[in-house]
Parts: C-alpha cells; sequence; structure tokens
C-alpha cells in the first residue's frame, strides 16, 4: 500500500470509529450489519481474486452464525470472545474439510459443488428441527464482552465496536496474505495454473489454503452478524444468501482493498433505502445495478474513486487484479 | 407615589401573568403529551407466497384504522399507519422494525404472520421498548420459552387449530382408525402435525399413523405423496398447507380421488376457499385458525359492518387473516382507551397500555369477546367445518359447523401445550 | 407389487417435469457455455403466460379441448419473445468475459425478472385447474392417476425425442454440434455463431417456458416458482453433464424415481435427495454421466 492509499485506510478506520457516535441509532445499526457482513463479502473477494467464484458460502456464513448459537443455547456460553473464536474455528474447520475435494475444482463446477454442498447444509439445519429450531431459528441474546455486559442504552455501541474491533484485523488480514508469496501465487493461478504447476508450485495446496482462509472468514462475518441481528435462521445456508454476498463483491470491486466494505455499506443502505422508496422492485433494481457495474464499470464502486484519483483511467479488473 | 403603585400593579400582574403561564403551560403540557397522531407501524407479507395472508390483512387495517379515524381516532387521536412488506426474511425485519421504529418514529408496531419474524422481533422491541402487537404468526414458542414485557399476541396459536381439529375430526369419524399427515417440512407443518398427532392420540389411543410425509414447503408437485397416500388409505389425512400448496393439493389430488376416498383435514384451509372456487371438492374438514368465518354470526352488527365493509371496498370476503389484524387493531385501540380511562383522561405513557392490554376483553367480529391474558398471548374459541358447494357462492363454504369454545381448545394460562394435551383426562 | 410400480411411475413424472426444465438448461451451456441462473425464471414465465391464456381462452366459451393449445401458445410465445431479447441484449456483450462475470449477468437477470413477473401480473397466485381434470383419471397398479400426468411424460419424451433428432438430423442442428464442439473454427468455416446463438437460447427458453405451462395446472404459479425450480435445473444438468440431453433425462430419472422412493420408504428424506445425489455425483464423476471431458488449453 501506497503512503496516500496507507493514510487513507487510517482516516477511514478514524471515521469508522467516531462514526456511531455522531449518526442516529437506526443509521449506526445499518453500518454495524454492512460492517459484519463486509467479512463474508471480503471472503468472497479473495477467492475472486484467484478466480474462483463461490455460490455456497452461505454455509460458512451460516456455520459461524449456528456455532454461536447452539453454545449460546445449549450449552450457556454468553462470552463474546469465546463465542467468536468458536465460530471461525467451526467455520474454518468445515472449510477445511470441504476445501479437500472442492479445490480440485474450476470454474462452473467450483461454483455449482459450492451451491450443492451449501444446499445440503441448509437442508440438514432446516431437518434438525429439535437442535436448531429449523424454520425459526435460535435467538442470540446480549453477549457479555470481555466479562462486561452492556447495559440497554450502550449494548448497540459496544456491539458495534466489537464488530468494527474484529472487521479491522479481518481487512488487514487478507491484505497481508494476498501480498504474501501465497497470494503472489493466486494471482498467478487465476492468470494460467497450469504455468504455476510446472514452475513447481501446487496449485491445489495454494487454493485450499485459500479457501479454508475464506471459510473461515465467513464464519466471522456469521458471528458478527448474529450478534448484530440477533436472531439466526437457516436460509443463510441458501444459495441466494450466497448469491447476495457475491453479488456485493463485484458491486463494491473484489480487485481493491476497501471494495468489501464500500460495496456492503452501499448494499445495506441500498436495500433499506429501496425498500422504503420502491418496495416492489427493489430487486430489480440491484439486478440492474449490477448489470450497469458489470458492463460499464467492472471494477465495481471502488472504480469511481480510481476515477478521481488518476483522473479519469478505469480499472480493467479483468485484466489486472491489484492492491 | 404612582410609581410605586405601578410597580405593584406591575408586580401583581406579573405574578398572575405568571401564574396564568404556569397554568397555561401545564395546561398544555398536559395538552401537548397527547400526541399528534398516532404512528403504527402495520407488518405483514405484501410480495411472496404468504402475500394471501399479507395483503388481506393490510387491507383490513386499512379498512378498520380508516374507521377508527373517521370515529375521531383512538382518545382523539388520528391513527397513521405505515405498511411494510415482511417479505425478505428475519434479519431484513430486524433491520425494518428498527428502522420502523428509529427513522420512522413509530409509536407502536403491529405485524408479522412468519414465525421466524416474530421470535426475532420479539427481543429488538423489548430492547427498544416499542409496543409490539404480533397478529398471526401461530408459533406456541415465542411466550412458552420467553416473557416479553412489551409484545402481544392477539391471536391464539398454532394448538388452537390442531386441537380442534382432532376433536373435530372425532366428532364427526369417532371410529377413526389410522391417520396420516401431509405437512410442509417446516416449523410451522412439525409443529401443527405434533400437536395434532398428540391429541388425536390422546383423545383415542388406538389410532395408528400410517404415514408421515414431509414436502418441502412451496414444493407444488405432489404425485408420489398423493400415490403414497392413496395406497396407505388412512380413514383421516391431516395436513396444515396453506395458501399455494393447498391449492396443489386439492388440484393434483380431487381427481384422482384422494379426498373421497380419506377425510381430509386442512387445518388452515378457510383462507382458500375463495380461490379454489367450484374446484373445491366437497366433505374437506376445514379450519379456519379461529372463529373467523364471515357467514358466522352473519347478522352481529359488528361482524356485518366489517364483513360488509371490506366487501365492498376489497371485492372478496375477509378470510382470518383479516380477522387476525381486526383483533390486532382493536386490542390497541381497547387497550390505549382503558388506559386513558385508568389515567384520569391523560394520554398514557406506554406502562400504562401495556398493564391495560394484559388481561383486556374486547368485541371483535364475528361478535364475540377477544380475551389476551396475563401471559400476553390471546386465546380464541375455534370454528371447523365441512366445505359444500352451493349455489348462492362461487366457492365453497363450510356445513356442519361447530364451535368450540375457548377453554376447549387453548391451553390453560401458564401450561405449556404439549403438558396440557398430556394432561387430558380422555 | 403395488409399491415398486407406483414409485416407479411417480418418479418418472417427476423426471419428465424435471428434464423439461433442465433441457433447455443443458442445451444452452453445451451451445454457449452459459450457465443461465435466470432459466427458473423463464420457466415462470411459461407458467404465467401459460395460465394466463389458458384463462383468457376459457373465458371466451370455445371447445374445452384446445385450451390445451393456448397452454402451449403461452409457453412458445414467452419463450420466442423473450429469449432473443435477453440473448441480444444482455449476453451478446458478455461471451468474451470470464464465467464469473457470465454468471452474476444471468444472476441480475434473475433479479430482474422476479419482479418484472410481480409488476405485471401481481404478487397473488393463479390457478388454472381444468387442464389437469378434463382428461380424467386411469388406474394403474391399484392407484388412479390423471391422464394428464401420463400426457406429461408423453410430451416430455416426445420433446426430448424431437430436440436430439432436430440437431442431429437437420443442417442447423450439426452447426450447433459444430459450435459446441469449437467455436472459432466454426466461425472460419463460415457458420453464422451469433445467430446460432440466438436459436440456441431461444430454443432453451421456449423448452424453459413449455416446462413451466405445463406445470402450471398442477400448482399455483405465484412468485417464487423459480427459485426452487433452478435449483432443481442445475441438480439435473451437473448429475447428467453440461451440455448433454441425454445427461438431462438420465439425471432426471435418477433424482425423480430417488424422490419417489423416499416419499414411500424414507419421507424425512426426501428434502435432501436432490442435493446429495447432486455433490455425490459431482464427487465421484464431476463432468456428470454423459458429460464431455473439457480439454483445457494451455
Amino acid at each position: 500500500m501506497s503512503g496516500r492509499e496507507g493514510a487513507l485506510a487510517l482516516v477511514a478506520a478514524a471515521a469508522l470509529v467516531a462514526v456511531p457516535l455522531l449518526l442516529p441509532g437506526w443509521v449506526a445499526f445499518l453500518l454495524t450489519l454492512a460492517l459484519a457482513k463486509s467479512v463474508v463479502v471480503l471472503a468472497i473477494a479473495l477467492l475472486l481474486r484467484a478466480g474462483l467464484v463461490s455460490f455456497g458460502h452461505g454455509m460458512f456464513f451460516a456455520a459461524g452464525a449456528y456455532t454461536v448459537g447452539l453454545l449460546m443455547k445449549r450449552v450457556g456460553v454468553h462470552e463474546a470472545v469465546l463465542l467468536t473464536a468458536a465460530g471461525i474455528v467451526v467455520a474454518a474447520a468445515a472449510a477445511a474439510l470441504v476445501g479437500l475435494f472442492i479445490a480440485r475444482y474450476r470454474g462452473i463446477f467450483f461454483a455449482m459443488l459450492n451451491m450443492a454442498i451449501s444446499m445440503v447444509v441448509y437442508s440438514v439445519l432446516l431437518k434438525l428441527y429439535w437442535l436448531t429450531g429449523g424454520t425459526d431459528g435460535i435467538g442470540i441474546r446480549t453477549p457479555v464482552i470481555l466479562g462486561m455486559t452492556p447495559d440497554r442504552e450502550s449494548l448497540r455501541l459496544a456491539i458495534y465496536y466489537f464488530t468494527l474491533a474484529l472487521t479491522l484485523p479481518a481487512f488487514y488480514v487478507v491484505q497481508r496474505f494476498w501480498n504474501s508469496a501465497l497470494g503472489f501465487v493466486l494471482r498467478a493461478v487465476r492468470d494460467n495454473e497450469v504455468r504455476v504447476e510446472y514452475m513447481g508450485t501446487s496449485v491445489y495446496r495454494s487454493i485450499y489454503a485459500a479457501y479454508v482462509l475464506s471459510g473461515g472468514l465467513a464464519g466471522l462475518g456469521g458471528v458478527l452478524t448474529g450478534f448484530s441481528v440477533g436472531h439466526i435462521v437457516p436460509e443463510q445456508a441458501y444459495w441466494t444468501t450466497s448469491g447476495e454476498f457475491v453479488f456485493v463483491a463485484v458491486l463494491g470491486g473484489p480487485a481493491s482493498v476497501p471494495g468489501p466494505l464500500v460495496g456492503s455499506i452501499a448494499f445495506e443502505f441500498l436495500k433499506s433505502y429501496a425498500s422504503k422508496y420502491a418496495a416492489f422492485t427493489w430487486q430489480m433494481t440491484l439486478g440492474a445495478a449490477m448489470l450497469v457495474i458489470i458492463l460499464f464499470m467492472p471494477g465495481g464502486l471502488w472504480t469511481i474513486y480510481g476515477w478521481l484519483a488518476r483522473g479519469g483511467r478505469r480499472w480493467a479488473w479483468s485484466s489486472k487484479p491489484s492492491a | 407615589m404612582i410609581r410605586s403603585a405601578t410597580v405593584r400593579v406591575r408586580g401583581v400582574s406579573l405574578v398572575a401573568a405568571m401564574a396564568l403561564a404556569i397554568a397555561a403551560g401545564a395546561d398544555r403540557a398536559a395538552a401537548q403529551s397527547k400526541p399528534a397522531e398516532l404512528k403504527v407501524g402495520v407488518v405483514s407479507f405484501l410480495s411472496g407466497a404468504a402475500a394471501v395472508f399479507g395483503v388481506p390483512s393490510k387491507n383490513a387495517a386499512e379498512w378498520l384504522i380508516d374507521k377508527y379515524n373517521k370515529e375521531g381516532g383512538i382518545g382523539g387521536v388520528r391513527i397513521r399507519p405505515i405498511y411494510i412488506d415482511e417479505a425478505g426474511g428475519a434479519e431484513k425485519q430486524v433491520s425494518e422494525f428498527r428502522r420502523l421504529v428509529l427513522d420512522e418514529k413509530v409509536d407502536l408496531v403491529i405485524g408479522y404472520i412468519s414465525s421466524a419474524d416474530c421470535l426475532a422481533v420479539a427481543p429488538v422491541a423489548e430492547e427498544l421498548r416499542v409496543l409490539t402487537v404480533l397478529f398471526d404468526c401461530g408459533t406456541n414458542r415465542i411466550f412458552e420459552d420467553n416473557k416479553y414485557r412489551y409484545v402481544f399476541r392477539t391471536k391464539a396459536h398454532q394448538a388452537l387449530d390442531s386441537v380442534a381439529a382432532a376433536k373435530y375430526v372425532l366428532s364427526i369419524k369417532p371410529d377413526v382408525k389410522t391417520i396420516a399427515g401431509i405437512n410442509q417440512d417446516y416449523a410451522w407443518g412439525r409443529d401443527s402435525w405434533d400437536t395434532f398427532r398428540r391429541a388425536m392420540q390422546k383423545l383415542k389411543p388406538d389410532v395408528q399413523v400410517t404415514a408421515e410425509l414431509w414436502p418441502k414447503l412451496l414444493a407444488g408437485e405432489y404425485s408420489a405423496e398423493i400415490s403414497r397416500l392413496l395406497t396407505a388409505k388412512p380413514d383421516v389425512i391431516h395436513s396444515s398447507f396453506w395458501n399455494g400448496d393447498i391449492v396443489g393439493f386439492v388440484k393434483q389430488g380431487a381427481p384422482r380421488g384422494l379426498f373421497s376416498q380419506s377425510l381430509v383435514v386442512l387445518s388452515a384451509g378457510e383462507h382458500m376457499l375463495q380461490d379454489v372456487g367450484k374446484d373445491m371438492p366437497e366433505g374437506v374438514i376445514v379450519g379456519a385458525r379461529g372463529d373467523h368465518w364471515f357467514l358466522h354470526n352473519a347478522t352481529d352488527p359488528l361482524h356485518k359492518e366489517f364483513v360488509d365493509g371490506y366487501r365492498a371496498r376489497y371485492g372478496r370476503y375477509p378470510i382470518y387473516p383479516s380477522y387476525h389484524m381486526y383483533q390486532a387493531v382493536a386490542g390497541v385501540k381497547a387497550a390505549f382507551e382503558k388506559a386513558i380511562k385508568d389515567g384520569g383522561g391523560a394520554w398514557p405513557k406506554v406502562d400504562a397500555v401495556i398493564k391495560a392490554f394484559e388481561g383486556i376483553e374486547y368485541r371483535v367480529p364475528p361478535g364475540r369477546t377477544m380475551t389476551v391474558r396475563s401471559d400476553h398471548n390471546g386465546i380464541e374459541p375455534a370454528i371447523m367445518g365441512i366445505t359444500k358447494q352451493v349455489p348462492q357462492y362461487p366457492f365453497a363454504i363450510l356445513d356442519r359447523i361447530r364451535v368450540f369454545p375457548q377453554a376447549e381448545v387453548n391451553p390453560p394460562l401458564g401450561v405449556k401445550t404439549n403438558d396440557w394435551i398430556d394432561s387430558w383426562k380422555k | 407389487m403395488t409399491v415398486p410400480i407406483a414409485i416407479l411411475l411417480d418418479g418418472v413424472l417427476y423426471a419428465a417435469v424435471l428434464f423439461l426444465l433442465a433441457a433447455g438448461l443443458t442445451l444452452v451451456y453445451g451451445v454457449m457455455r452459459i450457465l443461465n441462473i435466470a432459466h427458473g425464471s423463464l420457466y415462470a414465465l411459461g407458467a404465467y403466460t401459460g395460465t394466463a391464456l389458458v384463462l383468457a381462452y376459457l373465458s371466451t366459451g370455445g371447445p374445452e379441448p384446445l385450451m390445451y393449445l393456448a397452454l402451449l401458445a403461452g409457453a412458445v410465445l414467452a419463450g420466442s419473445i423473450v429469449g432473443p431479447l435477453v440473448e441480444r441484449l444482455l449476453l451478446r456483450p458478455i461471451y468474451a468475459r470470464e464465467e464469473v462475470v457470465q454468471l452474476l449477468v444471468t444472476f441480475s437477470l434473475f433479479l430482474i425478472l422476479e419482479d418484472v413477473m410481480k409488476l405485471v401480473w401481481g404478487v397473488q397466485p393463479y390457478y388454472v385447474a381444468k387442464p389437469y381434470a378434463y382428461l380424467g383419471t386411469v388406474t394403474i397398479a391399484g392407484v388412479r392417476y390423471a391422464w394428464y400426468q401420463l400426457l406429461l411424460i408423453a410430451v416430455a419424451l416426445a420433446t426430448g425425442v424431437l430436440v436430439v433428432a432436430a440437431i442431429r438430423g437437420t443442417r442447423i442442428g450439426r452447426m450447433i454440434i459444430a459450435v459446441t464442439a469449437d467455436r472459432e473454427i466454426s466461425t472460419t468455416l463460415g457458420i453464422n455463431v451469433a445467430r446460432l446463438f440466438t436459436l440456441a437460447f431461444t430454443a432453451g427458453a421456449i423448452l424453459a417456458a413449455l416446462g413451466g405451462a405445463l406445470v402450471a395446472p398442477l400448482i399455483a404459479v405465484a412468485p417464487g416458482i423459480s427459485v426452487e425450480a433452478i435449483v432443481l435445473a442445475f441438480a439435473v444438468v451437473v448429475i447428467g453433464g453440461l451440455g448433454s440431453l441425454e445427461g438431462a433425462a438420465l439425471g432426471a430419472l435418477i433424482v425423480g424415481v430417488t424422490r419417489a422412493a423416499a416419499v414411500y420408504l424414507l419421507p424425512e428424506a426426501e428434502l435432501a435427495t436432490v442435493y446429495l445425489i447432486m455433490v455425490a455425483v459431482l464427487l465421484f464423476r464431476p463432468r456428470g454421466l454423459f458429460g464431455e471431458l473439457e480439454m483445457r488449453r494451455i
């Protein structure tokens, strides 16, 4: 990251820290939700940069959320840090299991196999009614954060800062990962994986690593969303949920660092105000917006920043994933 | 001399003015606490599969709120409804609920058909301390698993439908030997079948379950299930299907003789009668999720006003979601008015309304008293009947109607549904 | 003896519905290498237009047997209007783009079509029971079936045979085979690939709409039927092999019969059967039962 971008990142982080104190409660809630989901979008973006699209990450999202729900409800664990760690671990473990065979696939098969497995997970969550509550879902009570139970007044703020405290490091981790040797291998895999094999690096292992990281991140997103919303349902593993994350990744621009965050925030606010003003056409609006972006702004919304920064030259996502 | 008199006069007038101001201010304060309007969020499915419930309920809300506003509103305050679509899932509804309260600044929320949405929204209502009236969701879990101060439900939960169905079946066919269930594979279907089966087995312990089928919600295509039921030939088939699934089931099953071979119970069937029209087979047991049948007590003035008014405006007869919404809106009005009365005329704070709501009784169509108990759950009587095609109506109506009084089909206060059934002494 | 026959018959019935749904999807993929997520929406569109036309026709009071023509007309109309429109406007600009992008474009189309159908037909369900009940019933192995169900099997079979014959037997069909095998060389041979793509996509759309229209008399046509449909279609196509019509037929049979068996023998498993089969096939034979091995270009 250049000095200018680093400074920008600090400014953005500071803004995120200060903003909920200035905004009305309802906007702060949307922001919390957007942050939580941005981590899942980040997970998808990571795979997109490697040339893979998953229409099934809802299963890891749900894995994180249900770990929290079940631990809270059945085991009585309330400590947020513990629950978060458990959620990440379970989701990453699931990804480690699924990744073993899924890392062999590419393209449409990768996408479809992810979708199929996530639909199996959805069916299981639905069916194990006595355990998961089926379609009724599980309520997530107020978590205890580092031993302190936030009171009613500060609950939303506490959840916001907890979410922020986990989201920012998640972005940082992915940034470091992407700039590490493994990240460069994945860039290469996207361009031409056969050549990567010829160079002696295991493409399978690289993709597997990315997939596990991606799964863990999606699980973290599930945990944070669960805390924020307070209720989890099997639909979180449904393919349309996964599709929504992919949509947001493209919306924000998967190639850039802030893309998933920008996209997630834009999407949450768009969804909310669309249902306020255009209840029957919000899906159409989303679809049309996506088409516009795909056809004219392949770098996602973040392209706008690129335009401003470079005086109008566009980033072309498909030719050069950067940052 | 004059100056001091002037001062004194001014002093007196000043004091008098101040006193008047204080009195007027106090008056204004009392008058100011009465809001310009009562903003009510109304949430139901306006799109998607459950719009068959949501749209008629929104219609009922519209109609009733207009009527109340014409009559002066609640305690003289106009009601301003804000209609929200319940589609989008539990997460979206939590978000919308917060938006209604924090952004639109509603005073209270009425809504929710989906049990998942009810369960998700209730804790948020508690957190935000907003009076929330659930009007249609059926899960018994909401008040059995948790206590909520700000949340009420102005209808009975699903035990009503299943228990009434069981009792009616036995009254029509006391020699039932075999039963089968075809229910949608999700919480509502599971709970409904479970309660029905329990009730049947308690009331007639030798009854056998020959098949339990669990098609996916909105599966639409039931050929295999119908074949299975045709081969199993149970005496009674129970289904809590709703909406399009009932239609598919009836359309696919009727020509194949399913409904003449077995006695079918559609515990939530009332809402589909007008849609299926003349295609509805006769002899099917249908439940109305309460006593919500437009022909029952048809001459009662309150009921007649509702049915005629609804029909004139929306072209159809009201169905049970419409009645449930009536119960919710009327309940809110009754609670506010009681709280106003108890508070000597002042506009009540939400705590006073809650206190008034607990144990409240008020009149609703089809012309009976609605009770909301101290556990915040409503109870209702239940109507069950058998379909019959008649020339006066373009759809099947209910014949051989039986009204089950409240005590027979709702668990007593504080008793969980399953415990209650287990305690029956046949 | 009743149960195995019933399982088979119900399985084939369900398979017929699935085949009609999946045939278009696999055809489009085979020719254009695009997996159309909006395929379920085209199916729903066929259901809506078919139902609308039948209802309109029945209200005119014409001879009832002709209502089947109205149903078919609805499907053909929907497919042949929407198909070329979508292909020209949305798909043509993105043929050269990555698979991801193509998937996302069809996903956007799915979102758009959902709302379009809501705007045109509203949110209340539509029913037309006449076509299903009109033909009466027949008893097979002690169980009554509707003749319409058997008609559905016949139509699905006929459609499958017709499409395969058209591809193998006609000139256009052979051009399709050529384009499927190698797009570049076909272009150099003078085949108008662009026009062929439009044709293939339209055919796929008509097949989807046909599936929807034929199923409409059984169900309540309402918003949301496309979401379930697309998952089922994918499952069948993946099981049979992307691009293979025979595979789609076999996949449909496997899924159909397994589901019917579940209903009789293990109803609890019904919900997950389709996805489990899909996962199993993808794990052990990822190209599907009849799928072709894709040659990777280095």
